[in-house]
């Protein structure tokens, strides 16, 4: 299940990250660590990007972003 | 250590790590880096209680960005800042030309206590200086009070909420959604839109955000496109006017942000093609600004600078247009024989020779073009402006044959021509090519004779004018 | 590659700042300003130099290196204004350029602006940065928000966690800058040695670390922390041996400016 299915208000937390490379240390840098709980805060309202809370900030990504982030509920 | 036996121990050494190293330790250590984090914070900071703010943040955040609301209200916020920056500056620009003009009509005094040249004070005087005045008394007051409402605005913290809201209609055009934030520089002046295009990493996406940022109106723009709009609507009370001019110029905003998202995507798939870059957006909590700081940093930073550029560039042309009316071939000033000699191409264009004449003559500052088309069709030898929108319209409609055909193809033109003087070279000095900046150019320039043309003979075939 | 401040005295080639006004032999101590995006590093900056930087609130401002100087207890300082990075990852061309210029522009004292009201994810470029340098100082920026918010910081103890000096600041408001500068001041003449603790990292990977340690540290001398470099191998960085190898060879062969007690 990837960040991209959690719906808004859902807490979720990170189990794994689909990307490798300098694309993985990307969402590492940006605190999408495994373990980490994330909280899905709003939908934009053409859809995309999805904001969500990390680590005390807020921060949008897209969907083929979110979609490298798995989770469970 | 020779060199080579350097070599020999950094290529060992890095071979053994090859072996021992894990292709998991980079998140391992990350993992530690958050871990340590998260261990020192529980252990030096506080929080007491629920935060409130941070609630206030949430509860605006759900009107700015909710479906239903969320881009209503970026319109909204968009109609007021139009309709607060026309309507702040009237009063000021008047009183600002008629300041600038009683400084002409003393420099015209001096010039005649002196003895000089006719030819001298018509040049300095009535050519680059009221070129000059124009463009202060145009210019100053809308950009005194647009910037620092934009800079407001970025100071609270609004504008990620406008990425945040536009950002899928930028990955359908191929480009990064901090366009939406250079695009809302633009309409203060497009020069100072091309140097934020800096804010976009990637060097494909900050190319199309530059070239396309000439579609946005920017402050030179507006008287233009202003009368244009009001012109064919009834003197009424002077408030109902700001209206529709706030009304008319977001509108064409709009239709700004259409062709900037089409010319966008149509290049990304051309001229611009590549990968999108990433986009990471954080949505910081609001911030109650600095407001002092903010009016004294956008005046200094960005009007006066702004201004300055523009005069140096704009002053020339005053003197230019003041030789064109002036020098005679024939029995007709050149002025009037580049006119005629434009008129067949402007007409099907649903515009004229002078009209054209006078875009070309502006294209060092947008704002003279409508005091020199005026000059133009009063056939006086200089710039001039008239007084009211009822003299104006008798000279347009009666005098010159405009319908509101001709208005709207102004307007168009207007939006989508090319990016003034100033912008121009802003944009070469950003890209550094010649390239992007000639297409930056010729593009817009084509795109506004191919949409105005369009128009022009949609309508006409049609019978509707 | 970042250069440091690169206007040098002609003759004797130490370094100086562009806004910097010296006599000849003297020169400004570089003090490089890193930190997350949105932190307000920026109103840092115009606090410290007086320079009229721009800030606005959304992350990825400051896209340009920014130089500036101030005075304080008669000496020079030249303040460089490094882009607002998440990590020194070297990731992007903006972590690139921030992670180079402190490894390799060489300067004396290192400030990590954090905002109080996001501690926990901001340490995480200070916990990077002090495995680079020790000459190191946290800077608490924004204490107003964290107060509105009822956030509370307690600097002596983060001094105590990560082993270097902190304080705090509300740079908007300009309180606090003059303890910074204070505190820049002894790092910079080695008045206030900082001893940052070190994240430990797991048995496995630190096992490897102490392997590589010595092996790095006859390759590049003190030139720069061979911890440093054996965790950037270990996580298969292939480039960073090599140049820290030809930066050590750099700062041999020039002379490295002399400080004054």
């Amino acid at each position: 299940m990837t960040l991209w299915d959690a719906q808004v208000g859902e807490s979720v937390r990170v189990t794994g990250l689909a990307a490798t490379g300098s694309g993985r240390r990307r969402f590492l840098d940006l605190g999408f660590v495994p373990g980490t709980l994330i909280e899905v805060v709003r939908r934009s309202p053409l859809g995309d990007p999805v904001a969500y809370r990390v680590r005390g900030a807020t921060i949008a990504l897209r969907g083929v972003d979110a979609r490298q982030i798995l989770i469970e509920r | 250590m020779t060199d080579s036996d350097h070599r020999e121990t950094v290529a060992a050494l890095q071979n053994d790590v090859s072996r021992l190293a894990d292709k998991s330790n980079g998140d391992r250590m990350v993992t530690a880096l958050y871990g340590r984090a998260e261990q020192i914070a529980s252990r030096t900071v506080r929080q007491d209680a629920a935060a409130p703010s941070g609630r206030l943040t949430d509860w605006i955040d759900r009107l700015t960005t909710s479906r239903i609301l969320g881009l209503g209200s970026m319109l909204a916020v968009l109609a007021i800042i139009l309709w607060v920056t026309i309507a702040g500056a009237n009063v000021p620009s008047a009183l600002l030309a008629t300041g600038l003009f009683w400084i002409e009509s003393q420099l015209t005094l001096l010039f005649q206590a002196v003895g000089a040249p006719d030819w001298l004070h018509g040049f300095l005087v009535l050519g680059v200086y009221r070129g000059l005045a124009w463009v202060v008394a145009v210019m100053l007051p809308p950009m005194a009070i647009f910037f620092p409402l934009f800079t407001l605005l970025e100071d609270l913290g609004y504008l990620p909420r406008v990425a945040f809201n536009l950002d899928r209609l930028f990955q359908k055009a191929g480009t990064h959604g901090k366009q939406a934030l250079t695009m809302a520089m633009g309409f203060g002046c497009n020069a100072a839109g091309v140097i934020a295009c800096r804010i976009i990493d990637s060097p494909r996406e900050r190319t199309l955000a530059i070239i396309t940022n000439n579609f946005m109106p920017c402050n030179g723009r507006w008287p233009t496109l202003i009368t244009m709009a009001t012109l064919f609507v009834g003197g009424a009370v002077v408030a109902a006017q700001t209206t529709i001019a706030a009304a008319a110029l977001a509108a064409l905003v709009l239709f700004g942000v259409f062709v900037t998202l089409t010319v966008s995507w149509v290049l990304s798939k051309t001229v611009l093609r590549g990968l999108p870059s990433e986009f990471t957006l954080e949505l910081p909590p609001f911030r109650r600004p600095a407001i002092g700081r903010i009016l004294v940093r956008a005046l200094i930073d960005r009007t006066l600078t702004v201004l300055w550029r523009a005069v140096i560039v704009a002053a020339p042309v005053g003197g230019i247009t003041w030789l064109l009316a002036r020098i005679t071939i024939g029995d007709k000033a050149l002025l009037y024989h580049a006119s005629d000699a434009l008129d067949g191409f402007g007409r099907a264009l649903g515009l004229d020779g002078i009209i054209l004449m006078a875009f070309i003559l502006g294209l060092p500052a947008n704002e003279i073009v409508m005091p020199i088309m005026i000059m133009a069709y009063v056939g006086a030898g200089a710039m001039l402006q008239l007084d009211s929108l009822s003299a104006l319209k008798t000279l347009l409609v009666d005098q010159n044959g405009w319908t509101w055909l001709t208005a709207v193809c102004v307007m168009l033109f207007s939006l989508l021509h090319y990016p003034c003087g100033t912008a121009m070279l802003t944009i070469y000095r950003e890209t550094k090519s010649v390239k992007w900046t000639l297409l930056s150019i010729f593009l817009p320039l084509g795109i506004a004779i191919g949409v105005c043309f369009a128009v022009a003979q949609t309508v006409r075939a049609l019978g509707l004018v | 590659m970042a250069k440091s401040p690169d206007i040098g005295c002609r003759s004797c080639g130490i370094a100086s700042c562009a806004g910097a006004q010296l006599a000849h032999g003297e020169h400004a101590t570089t003090v490089a300003l890193a930190g997350n995006p949105n932190v307000g590093k920026t109103s840092v900056f115009n606090a410290l130099t007086g320079l009229r930087q721009h800030t606005g609130n959304w992350p990825g401002k400051t896209v340009a290196r920014a130089e500036g100087s101030f005075a304080h207890n008669g000496r020079m300082f030249c303040v460089i204004d490094l882009p607002g990075t998440y990590s020194l990852s070297a990731r992007s061309a903006e972590e690139e350029v921030a992670r180079d210029f402190i490894c390799f522009g060489r300067p004396e004292v290192t400030v990590v602006v954090v905002d109080a009201t996001a501690l926990e994810r901001n340490l995480n470029l200070a916990l990077q940065t002090a495995e680079i340098t020790e000459r190191l100082i946290v800077c608490v920026n924004l204490l107003d928000e964290a107060k509105r918010k009822k956030i509370t910081v307690d600097l002596d103890g983060l001094a105590a966690e990560l082993g270097v000096p902190v304080v705090g600041t509300v740079a908007r408001a300009k309180r606090g800058i003059n303890e910074l500068k204070d505190l820049i001041d002894e790092v910079a003449s080695g008045r206030l040695v900082p001893k940052p603790r070190m994240v430990e990292y797991s048995e496995e990977i630190e096992r490897q670390v102490a392997e590589l340690v010595p092996r790095i540290a006859s390759l590049v001398g003190n030139a720069l922390p061979a911890r440093w470099v054996a965790l950037r191998l270990l996580e298969g960085d292939r480039t960073i041996l090599p140049r820290a190898v030809a930066h050590a060879k750099e700062i041999n062969a020039s002379p490295v400016p002399a400080e004054t007690t």
